[in-house]
């Protein structure tokens, strides 16, 4: 499980349109290279580097060299943990939840 | 991936009349949420909640005094008798000094359905997508010392029940 900072580093990853972009197309079209990632994007391929270089910091894209081009890809692990912060009020509204049945189906109020 | 809706799904073997009255009724609603409300829910109207402490564990509810009478706020939304009920609050908005009015909120609503053995209630949190970043970051803290606690929570259970 990845701790709070680190959590906070990955959040900070993908506060930008631009990243978010680049997650979704990782993640829809697998391994991608540079080359691709840039084709029809109105980003320069520099500014894509540079954002990929930074998700590459948090641990949620790697880069590897193929030939003379770099080749990225999701670490899904990482996104995964992303989905823990909707995962952790899920499971507030599951205890809750399990409250109020206790209120209404038995009369107590579980607490 | 779906970062912006919670939904969940219970199938409650109570009526309608009671089910509605523990969503309703602000007394009710604050005794299996874990707040006490300054006022009845009404449409449109912004109630003041403070966080109470739970009464299971001494050393839970000891951690758990850092947000007691922690003030939050919501705002009804709509009340449908036995049908539907909606509120909007900023979630886990417990750091202190931090004024929370300017931030988006997320819409919380419970819809309630006759079923054959009894109300499919039917809860979600929608809008997290608008919660600033850094923000939900906070929320992941304050819910990992959360968890921690709802484990002694359980244990708790488990050793009044033995």
């Amino acid at each position: 499980m990845a701790g709070p900072k680190r959590s906070a580093h990955l959040f900070a990853a993908l506060g930008d349109e631009t990243r978010l972009r680049l997650v979704s197309r990782l993640s829809n079209g697998g391994p991608m290279s540079i080359t691709r990632l840039t084709r029809g994007s109105r980003v320069t391929r520099q500014a894509i580097t540079k954002h990929l270089r930074v998700m590459e910091g948090s641990g949620l894209v790697r880069g590897m060299r193929h030939g003379r081009e770099s080749v990225w890809q999701l670490n899904q692990r990482r996104l995964e943990d992303a989905r823990r912060y909707l995962d952790l009020i899920s499971k507030r509204w599951d205890d809750a939840l399990l409250r109020l049945r206790h209120l209404v189906e038995d009369g107590r109020d579980g607490r | 991936m779906n970062t912006d809706r919670i939904e969940k799904k219970v199938v409650l073997r109570a009526t309608m009349t009671r089910v509605w009255r523990a969503l309703a009724d602000a007394d009710e609603f604050g005794s299996w949420f874990g707040v006490k409300f300054d006022g009845p829910f009404a449409p449109g109207v912004k109630l003041r909640g403070v966080v109470v402490p739970t009464t299971v564990n001494a050393e839970v509810a000891k951690a758990q005094k850092a947000y007691e009478g922690a003030p939050f706020e919501i705002t009804v939304e709509q009340m449908e008798p036995e049908r539907l009920f909606s509120f909007r609050w900023h979630p886990y908005a417990m750091e202190p000094g931090v004024d929370y009015s300017v931030e988006p909120t997320t819409l919380v609503s419970f819809s309630l359905e006759e079923v054959a053995d009894g109300i499919l209630l039917t809860v979600t949190e929608t809008g997290f997508d608008q919660i600033p970043l850094a923000r939900r970051a906070k929320a992941f803290t304050a819910n990992e010392r959360g968890w921690s606690m709802q484990v002694k929570l359980i244990e708790a259970y488990v050793v009044r029940a033995q």
